[in-house]
């Protein structure tokens, strides 16, 4: 089991690692395990602003897609560009390789969950 | 509460994500629907279809009864013979589709198993004096698919299967299971389904698990079958066709045979022009890496003109498909486009089966 005591999470079941003013954003093991098979990620592209709590992108399954929202605002740095070949590293390793975007000048939004809170939420 | 298949206890054993199909808890996939694919596509897979239904019609009048409820001409049949055919209504809408096998006294008639009470009800009213029996809850049904299917299943079989051809069966014995062995299938490999008493499917199940192991063989969900099928463009009542689709609109007029007499629905179905039927189903990629849905709109010239029936991830093209239901009069040189979650996806038509298996495999 991962280490997730850095880790933050969102209601709608992304997460985001704070280091310092970095912060990386990915989706959950829940979400991934719901969503089953990960076929196509739409992403930012580097340089967009993103607000927290807004639609910044959104993640198909062979199930079914839904819409990605910021755990935090900040500024795209870096994209996972190993998932444009790879989006199974979502359902693998959704808390290591699977990660999705980099933010630069990141600020947490206000709502969010630690592990703790967040398994209640999922009753796992 | 949905039912259960006699296979339930080891699909939840072997850890399955369960869903409701049917009236069933169904396996979703044991694995990822991605490894369970491509072990159908490349070596072999092992599925429990037992929510399918099967009804017989037996006695001199089970001809006759069977040729009025479906739209192929099943008087070609010899025992051991088997076909693919839709069941219409008197307005020519598809009530379910099926495969009659033809038996030593009769009918088996396979039905989905979403439809069964509806079609158990219809079929009852329809066949007059012939004996009619619900089998759906003795039976089980295991399909053994893939490349490797035939060989494992021969291997295990105390008759020779192996020569048994594409729609025929054998009554023989599997791994000492008394099964019809039915060289048929929805993944567009070939391989066999296996029609066994329902309390004799778990050690039938463990046995093929057990012999076809070394060979790469894995118990394979829903979830598969459902990117097989659209693959090899297979239908899937409910979601490609319903009560009010004729078969002409949805690319199936190749089961229906006027020329075999009267039946349920003839007389609407020969008031269709078979070349411009109301509906023309067509198979689609999209541009890009969206999945197309059930009930998306499809555009012709920027305009609505019908709706995607199926669409998947094509895990052996690697790309999106999807099947389509067109308003009759959209011209075959029209440029489509689908309309995706708000995005609009141009879309190329294509022939259908997207997958057809290499020759001799």
């Amino acid at each position: 089991m991962a280490d997730l005591s850095a880790y933050r999470f969102t209601a709608s079941h992304e997460w985001v690692r704070v280091d310092g003013s970095t912060a990386t954003v990915g989706i959950t093991d829940h979400a991934q395990a719901q969503l089953g098979d990960v076929i196509f990620l739409e992403l930012p592209e580097v340089g967009a602003a993103l607000t927290a709590g807004a639609r910044f992108g959104a993640i198909e399954s062979v199930k079914a897609a839904s819409d990605l929202y910021a755990p935090a605002s900040g500024t795209v740095a870096e994209v996972n560009a190993a998932l444009t070949d790879h989006p199974e590293l979502v359902n693998s390793d959704p808390y290591g390789e699977g990660w999705m975007i980099r933010l630069e000048d990141a600020s947490p939004a206000g709502n969010l969950m630690d592990e703790a809170g967040y398994s209640a939420l999922v009753g796992s | 509460m949905a039912a259960r298949t006699s296979l339930y206890d080891r699909h939840v054993a072997a850890g399955a994500r369960m869903v409701e199909f049917g009236g069933f808890d169904m396996p979703l996939q044991y694995t990822t629907i991605r490894d369970e694919h491509i072990a159908v596509r490349t070596r072999c897979g092992l599925f429990d279809l037992s929510h399918m239904g099967e009804v017989r019609i037996s006695g001199d009048a089970a001809l006759d009864a069977v040729q009025r409820l479906v739209t192929n001409d099943v008087s070609r049949l010899d025992v051991g013979g088997a076909l693919y055919s839709v069941m219409c209504n008197e307005a020519g809408g598809i009530v379910d589709d099926v495969i009659v096998y033809r038996e030593p006294g009769g009918y088996m008639v396979v039905i989905n198993a979403a439809c069964r009470a509806k079609d158990v009800a219809w079929m009852r009213r329809h066949t007059g004096e012939a004996p009619f029996a619900d089998l759906s809850d003795d039976l089980a049904l295991l399909a053994v698919q893939g490349p490797h299917a035939v060989a494992l299943v021969a291997r295990m079989a105390a008759d020779d299967v192996a020569g048994v051809e594409p729609f025929h069966f054998k009554d023989t014995s599997v791994a000492g299971v008394h099964a019809a062995v039915s060289r048929t299938g929805y993944t567009g490999e070939d391989g066999f389904e296996l029609y066994v008493d329902a309390p004799d499917a778990p050690g039938l199940w463990d046995a093929l698990l057990e012999a076809g192991a070394p060979e790469g063989m894995i118990p394979c969900g829903l979830g598969a079958r459902d990117t097989l099928r659209l693959e090899a463009g297979l239908r899937l009542y409910g979601q490609d066709m319903d009560d009010s689709t004729d078969p002409y609109s949805c690319a199936l007029g190749w089961t229906v045979k006027p020329g075999k007499g009267e039946f349920i629905g003839s007389a609407a179905l020969a008031g269709i022009d078979r070349a411009h039927p109301p509906r023309r189903f067509v198979g689609l990629v999209p541009e890009g890496r969206a999945i197309a849905r059930h009930g998306q709109t499809v555009l012709a010239g920027g305009r609505p003109a019908g709706e995607i029936t199926s669409g998947t991830y094509s895990f052996t093209l690697e790309r999106s498909i999807a099947t389509a239901s067109l308003d009759g009069d959209v011209p075959a040189d029209a440029e489509l486009s689908i309309e995706i979650r708000g995005t609009i996806a141009a879309a190329a038509v294509v022939p259908l089966p997207f997958y057809r298996r290499p020759k001799g495999a």
